[in-house]
Parts: C-alpha cells; structure tokens; sequence
C-alpha cells in the first residue's frame, strides 16, 4: 500500500561540508544514509528519519541537520499534523499506534506553577559551600517511636524498639524502573554502576538481574517483581536492597508489557528465565492479585522469602482515587509506596493510553501525602515518586510537596544520549540504549555512560543543595511535606487546595 | 485523642508567626523558693530582643497549698463573659472545681488590651470512655478542646504547682500587670520577652506556651515548620497559635512526656548531630544516632532556635545544631541561670562560679538536687 504519510523530519547535508566520511550512514540505525561511490555522493532517505539526531552529533564537519518536516498540512487546531499522521498510520496498518518514553501533551505541567521560599533576615540563609547540608534519606517503614533505655548517667543507650528495615540512599533521587531486555545491557549496567557509586538504587525492572551483577551490585538494586514474575528466583529476591511489586506504570495504567521475542537474546532468556527467543508477555493485572488482601499475602510472601530483612515497595500509576489506594497498600503491609504520573516514561506503549490515562504526579502526590498523614500512617511507608521529572528544581518541590525521594528514569536516559525521539519500541536505538542489536548496543560505554549518569546526580544533588540552603534549611528530612516553602502561582483554587499550598502573595 | 480541625485544604490555615526574642530561666537547685526580681530585672536587661508586644512567665513551685489540683490559668479576650460561661459549664462537666478566683491585677500596668484572667484548680472527673486516658492526656483533651473550641478562650497553663503569666506588653509590664513581684513565690522562673515581625499583640500568643506543668520558651524562626507541624498533626497535636514555640511545646510533649525520652536523647533529635559526626563515632553510637535521625525526622529542627523548656524539677536550655541564636548558661551557689546573653545572667548575679556558652544542639540540663549541668561544661564552646 502507498503511505499517505509525511516524513516527520527533514535532513540536510551541506555538501561543501561533507567529507564522506560516512560516519552518518554507520551512525543511522533507519539506514538513512548511504553512499554512492561512482558519483562520490552522500544520500539519504527522509522517510525513515525519526530525527534522533545521532548523526548531527558524530558528524565531523557538522555538515548535517535535521529538522521537523516542513511540508504541511493545512493548519487546523483540532485536527492536527498529528492527528491527521496517527489516522493515516492506522488506515495502513489497522492496529495500535505504538509509542515510547513519556506523555508529550500539554499537561498542566504543576512544577511549572509552585515555586519555592527563600529566607531574609528573619531566618539566615546557609551556604552549602561552607557549612554542611546533607541529602541523606532512609526508605521504609518508622516505627511509631523509640523504646529506649537510657543509663543513670545517660552515657549508655539501648534500643529496645523492633525496628523495620531501611534503605539508606544519600541522595533523594533513584533510578526508575527500565529492565534489562527494554535496554540493553549496557544501558542496565551503566544505571547500577552510578547507583553503587552515588550511593543510591536502580531499579531492575520486571527484567530480572543478571547473575554476573548480583554480587558487585545487588545492595544497590531495587528487584521488580511484576505481572510476568520475569526473572524472580530466591537469590534474586536476597541480594537485593528492596523488593517492589509492580502493580502499574504511568505511562500505560492498566495494561501490561510485551517484550518482542526478537529482542529474547540467550543472555536475557537466561536472566528473565524463558526460553530464547519467546515473547515476553506481562499481564495486565498481577494474576494472583484481585484486591488488597491478595496484594498483602504477596508482601508476606516476599518478606517470608527474605526474612523480614528488606522493605517492600509496590508500585502503581496515579490514577483517580490514588490516595485510598495507596492508603490501602500501607494497610496491607507496604514499606514504601511507588507512585508513577501521567508523564511516566515507557518503553513501549499503545499511544493513547499513554496519552490519556492516569492523573498528575504532582496532584497525586500531595493527595497521597495528606491522606496517609490523615490517617496516622505516613511514616509507616516511604513515598516514592516517578513521571516527569526533569531537573532538580522538580525534585525539591515534590519532597517539599511530601515525597520521600524521586525516581528519574528519562532524565537518566537522556543524559547516557536518549534524545527522546520516543521510538525506543523499534528497539533500533541508534543511542544503544533501547535496543539489543549488538551492533548498536556496543556504542554505550558503561564506563562513560555511567560517569555521564554520576554527573547527573552530582549536579542535582549540589543545586538541591543550594536550594535548601537558601530557604535556610540544612537536611532535606525539614523539608518533607514542607509546603509551606511552596507558592502557587498561575493555578486555579482547586489546583491550590489539592496541592495544600498557598497562592503567592497569600 | 484526636480531634479534627474541618477544613477543605490546609492551604487555608494561617501564616506562622515570625519573631526574635530574648529568654531567661533560673533555678535553684535545692528547691528553695525566690520571688519575681531576678526574672524581671534580667529580661529588662535584654530589652532590644523584645518590641513590647509580648512578654511572659512560668513560675513553678507556685501554688503549694493546691500542688495536687490542676492549676488552670484561663484568660477570656475582651472580658468576654459569655467565654467565661462555657468555660465554667465546660470545666464544671470534666472536671471537680476545687477552687477558682480572677487572677488579681494592677490597672495601672501599661499593657494593651488586658483580657479577663482566671484560675481554676481541677481535678480530673473521668467518666465511660475517657477512663482509659491517664490524667495528663485527659487535661490535654480538654485543654485542646478549650483552645480550639471556645471562641475567646484561651489556656495560658494547665499543670499542678505552677503558672504561666504573660500578656501583651514589655515583660516588665506584665510582670507589673500582674503583681508578680509582690505575690508570688517559686524554685524556678522562665521568662520571655517578645518581637514579632508579623503580628498583632494577642495575649494568647505570648511566652511562656505551656501544656500541663511543661513550659517553652523560644527564640528563633525555624524552617522546618511545615514538617514538623504535620507530623505532629499525625500524632494528634493540632496548631492553633501557628508559632514555632508551639510546635517546640508539641514535640517536647510527645517526646518526653508521652514516649518518655530524656532530654539528652530529645536534644539530640531536635539538633540532630550531623552524618559527618556520626560516621565518626563508635559503632553503638552510631547505630544509635543514625537510628533516632531516621525514625524521628520530621522532628529534626531546622533554622535557628533558642528554647528553655521546663517542667518541675528540670529546665533545659539547648540551641541549634549549627548554633544561629545565642544561649549562655552560669550558676552561682544553688542557683543555675539560663539567658540569651550572658549581661542578663550578670545584671542579676555579678559573681558566677562558672559562666559558660554551650555548643549548637548540645543541652545544659539543670535538675533539682543534680549536678547534671556541668555536664554541658566539657561540650562549651
């Protein structure tokens, strides 16, 4: 069938530029260039540029760009290029438009509204680069106080209290959940090699944890446990620093996954424990979960398995009534409680439940923090938050907003090279990130790639710093649930009230 | 416990209240009680930390003749009778009046707006449900319940042998307003004088805030608030005065009184030693430390602070943990003194024994018939 469909994006070579080289046809994983040697001449093929912009960067001469298409339709505000693109894709295939990475539509992106306090003569401001100020953050349940007993002289303290496992992580940023087989695993690696050096967690996914990894990486793992039971075995469970129970994801809640049997190499068919080259198919629902009892056992399942020695995590997507459900999973025995927005990145995910199902993190957020602190519960579960986060900025407002700590799982990719050109689907990340092509996966060096993520976290964690400082603040635990360093500015009364914050100026 | 404040979204509870200040608290040691001299004449010694517009004592070992009754100071803005009747038809519900009597006072004070003050000794009268509370968390209850309930009513102190007075004005002013150097005796006084940023003077909001026999007083503008706030808020404590004193006084509730942690340890949650400290101490210790900053948190206070807190037979003084408000200690004989500037200490007692200013988070704790202040000595800056 002849596509109707527009190229998304244009390339353009300056020819005066380009030395043929070649590296742009090398680089290409959509085979868009080529050359021609008889006539000395570089082409390329406009059809299939998804405009990741590999070749733009390893260019040597800089002789190349790559743009949005220029050819138009005429415009419309309600059916847009889009639109009219997504129509014609399906009137040629028939089937469910498939996307990657996160919601790209213009939500009320609530970050953008709530800006923060700083201090002024009332109350000094503290500079990070003098005086210490620390990041330092525990994930798990608290108890509801400490039984101690305190000598005559108060030198000699015992605990007497049963205390719950913790997970201590210097800073409040984790890395989000992407399994080993939606990346590579170069990509995978790289994300355990900064965790263990920033001294913070990655999150294997539903993808299970190569055997090779456990023992230099396992204490800094956050093992999934998900619909598929993907790679779940007793060792995996053990290594691990925490257990999470995936119950949804923000980019697509209420659907599972699909892991394409082409990309079931032997290593990962090892790892996730199926036979080579089979698909991966993860329910909808966790199957032995039907309600919030089910959901419990499974806790008391993982705990038994691991003696009572790491804490449990579930994950969910914020959905409508995300408060009463989170509510319910630290009733049923939750030592943290994940919760993924509407802007959550994927891997792969039909485009309209990406685009249209599940409800702000930030708004989720604040409505989860209040009613676990309404019912007594909020430090029986850590709050973890994932879906949109895309500085440090973002970060410090949802702990003052009552999260815990955040999950980072685009700004991750992004900094080892994702460009977010949301076809990690294909899984011919020209990156080699989200792919299994040996081919491209060798281009990420771990060792670089994970220098690149270190970075990322140094950089936050100083700016977070310096934020903190200004609001005259020297540990980030006096800023949890601190709304009161937060203003609104540009949001509607309800906006306001949901969030708990107050207008500026109010 | 727990009562509910209706509200849509916490977004509309008040601002908190900004303000510095000047403290001071003495003791002696043996229990031997003095009168009002030393309060008064130190904290107009400090007269720049306050603006007039707040000024207070606590006063213990104040009514021996009633130490087993709960004394309630009761005030009712603009002598509001009504108040003053629901509070009786309350009190007289929940509780044996023993006693009660205005406070008396001098007209000729010069203090804005003096409300109606009065005094009850009660006695617990538990009936059904309430039997299972202990004494103390029934008197909170009430007093809670007075607080938010009782428009125009306000409990400026609820504990046995003891007093809080305080009102709008400079503290020698209130102390004038209300007699305290003529008619009143005790073995240890805390006084405060106040400076608001953001407030009007409501009597209410003064120095010393007290719950049962505990008193704070409070120097400082801490930016851990919100957290500390709703976190208390979980454990049943509800602001109503959206001061930083009484977040102090809520902790220090929850803390002492009610988990039983002496002040050694609760110091070290308010001004938490950091992790650079911690990683350097012995591996009992550590554990220790590193176990109270993870399970009590929220109660870390951050920013700078000052606080005398006092209950009978123990006052503590500490500031934070990187020292940004002033506290300095000195003793002579049996008398242990506790001021924001050491002139103070010194305007009421020339010769110290010992004079000396303690390290951020590190509390000098003056207990009767202990020497336990000195302890703070070995830690002074």
């Amino acid at each position: 069938m002849k596509t109707y469909m527009l190229p998304e994006f244009i390339i353009e070579r300056s020819d005066e530029r380009c030395i043929r080289c070649r590296v742009c046809e090398r680089q290409c994983a959509q085979e868009g260039h080529w050359y021609d040697e008889e006539l000395d001449v570089m082409f390329h093929n406009e059809e299939t540029c998804i405009g990741c912009q590999r070749c733009v960067v390893f260019c040597p001469t800089r002789a190349l760009s790559v743009r949005p298409h220029p050819s138009t339709y005429r415009p419309n505000a309600n059916w847009t290029r889009e639109k009219l693109q997504d129509l014609k894709k399906q009137a040629e295939t028939g089937g469910v438009i498939l996307t990657g990475s996160g919601n790209d539509k213009p939500y009320r992106i609530y970050w953008d509204h709530l800006v923060l306090n700083a201090s002024q003569v009332t109350n000094p401001s503290i500079d990070p680069l003098r005086e210490p100020m620390e990041l330092r953050t525990f994930l798990g349940r608290k108890p509801d106080g400490l039984d101690l007993k305190v000598s005559e002289d108060y030198e000699d303290v015992e605990i007497r209290s049963e205390l719950y496992p913790n997970v201590m992580i210097e800073t409040p940023i984790v890395f989000s959940a992407m399994s080993y087989g939606a990346i590579s695993y170069n990509a995978f690696k790289s994300l355990a090699m900064a965790a263990k050096e920033f001294g913070t967690l990655f999150n294997t996914g539903e993808g299970g944890l190569p055997k090779s990894m456990r023992e230099e990486f396992g204490q800094n793992t956050i093992v999934q446990v998900a619909s598929g039971r993907f790679g779940v075995d007793p060792e995996y469970l053990n290594v691990s620093a925490v257990m999470e129970i995936k119950i949804g994801q923000g980019a697509k809640p209420g659907i599972g996954g699909h892991l394409p049997g082409e990309k079931v190499s032997i290593n990962i068919s090892e790892t996730r424990m199926i036979p080579e080259g089979t698909d991966a198919l993860s329910p909808a629902p966790q199957h032995d979960i039907y309600s919030i009892e089910d959901l419990s056992m499974l806790i008391y399942a993982l705990k038994e398995a691991t003696n009572y020695e790491k804490p449990v995590s579930v994950k969910i997507a914020a959905v409508h009534n995300v408060a009463a459900i989170a509510s319910g999973i630290v009733r049923a025995g939750a030592d943290i409680v994940a919760i993924d927005g509407l802007r959550g990145g994927t891997g792969a995910a039909p485009k309209i439940i990406r685009d249209n199902v599940g409800i702000p993190i930030e708004l989720a957020l604040a409505a989860v923090d209040r009613r676990l602190r309404e019912e007594g519960i909020r430090h029986k579960a850590s709050i973890l938050v994932a879906g949109g986060f895309r500085n440090s900025g973002d970060v410090i407002k949802a702990i003052a907003l009552g999260a815990d700590a955040v999950y980072i799982g685009t700004p991750a990719l992004v900094a080892m090279g994702c460009t977010l050109c949301q076809k990690c689907y294909t899984g011919k990340c020209a990156w080699g990130i989200c792919t299994q092509d040996p081919y491209l996966t060798r281009r990420l060096n771990p060792e670089i790639a994970s220098r690149r993520l270190v970075n990322l976290l140094r950089g936050w964690s100083h700016e977070i710093k310096e934020m903190l400082g200004g609001m005259g603040i020297n540990a980030i635990e006096s800023l949890r649930g601190n709304r009161d360093h937060l203003r609104g500015v540009g949001l509607e009364e309800w906006e306001l009230n949901v969030l708990g914050v107050k207008g500026a100026g109010e | 416990m727990r009562f509910e404040i209706n509200r849509e979204s916490e977004r509309h509870l008040p601002d908190k209240d900004l303000q510095a200040c000047g403290l001071f608290g003495v003791m002696n040691i043996e229990g031997k009680r003095f009168g009002g001299e030393m309060a008064i004449k130190a904290i107009v010694n400090m007269r720049a930390r306050g603006n007039g517009l707040g000024g207070g004592y606590a006063v213990y070992g104040l009514y021996p003749e009633y130490k087993d009754y709960y004394a309630m100071h009761i005030m009712f803005q603009d002598r509001n009778m009504d108040a003053k009747k629901k509070v009786d038809e309350f009190l007289s519900r929940n509780f044996d009046i023993v006693y009660d009597e205005e406070i008396p006072t001098n007209p000729e004070a010069r203090v804005m707006y003096p409300p109606l003050v009065w005094r009850y000794f009660v006695a617990p009268k538990k009936k059904g449900e309430d039997a299972k509370f202990s004494d103390d968390d029934y008197v909170v209850a009430k007093v809670m319940h007075i607080n938010t309930s009782i428009e125009d009513a306000y409990v400026f102190s609820s504990g046995k042998d003891m007093g809080v007075f305080k009102g709008v004005g400079f503290p020698e002013d209130v102390a004038e307003f209300f007699m305290l150097d003529e008619l009143y005796e005790g073995y240890m006084w805390t006084v405060h004088s106040r400076f608001p940023t953001n407030t009007p003077g409501w009597w209410g909001g003064a120095h010393p805030f007290s719950i049962l026999d505990w008193t704070v007083v409070h120097n400082g503008e801490i930016s851990s608030y919100g957290t500390n706030r709703r976190f208390l808020e979980m454990h049943g404590y509800y602001c109503t005065l959206f001061t930083d004193t009484e977040v102090m006084a809520y902790a220090v509730d929850l803390l002492m009184r009610r988990q039983g942690l002496p002040i050694e340890i609760v110091s070290k949650i308010f001004a938490a030693p950091m992790w650079d400290l911690i990683e350097n101490m012995d591996e009992k210790k550590k554990k220790l430390y590193t176990t109270l900053r993870m399970v009590y948190a929220p109660l870390l206070i951050n920013g700078p602070f000052t606080v005398i807190v006092a209950h009978h037979g123990e006052m503590f003084g500490i500031t934070d943990r990187i020292r940004l408000r002033p506290i300095t200690a000195g003793a002579r004989g049996d008398l242990v003194f506790l001021s924001s500037e050491e002139a103070a200490i010194r305007a009421v007692s020339p010769k110290l024994d010992l004079a000396w200013t303690p390290r951020g988070g590190e509390p000098v704790v003056v207990r009767l018939k202990r020497k336990d202040h000195l302890m703070s000595l070995k830690e002074s800056v």
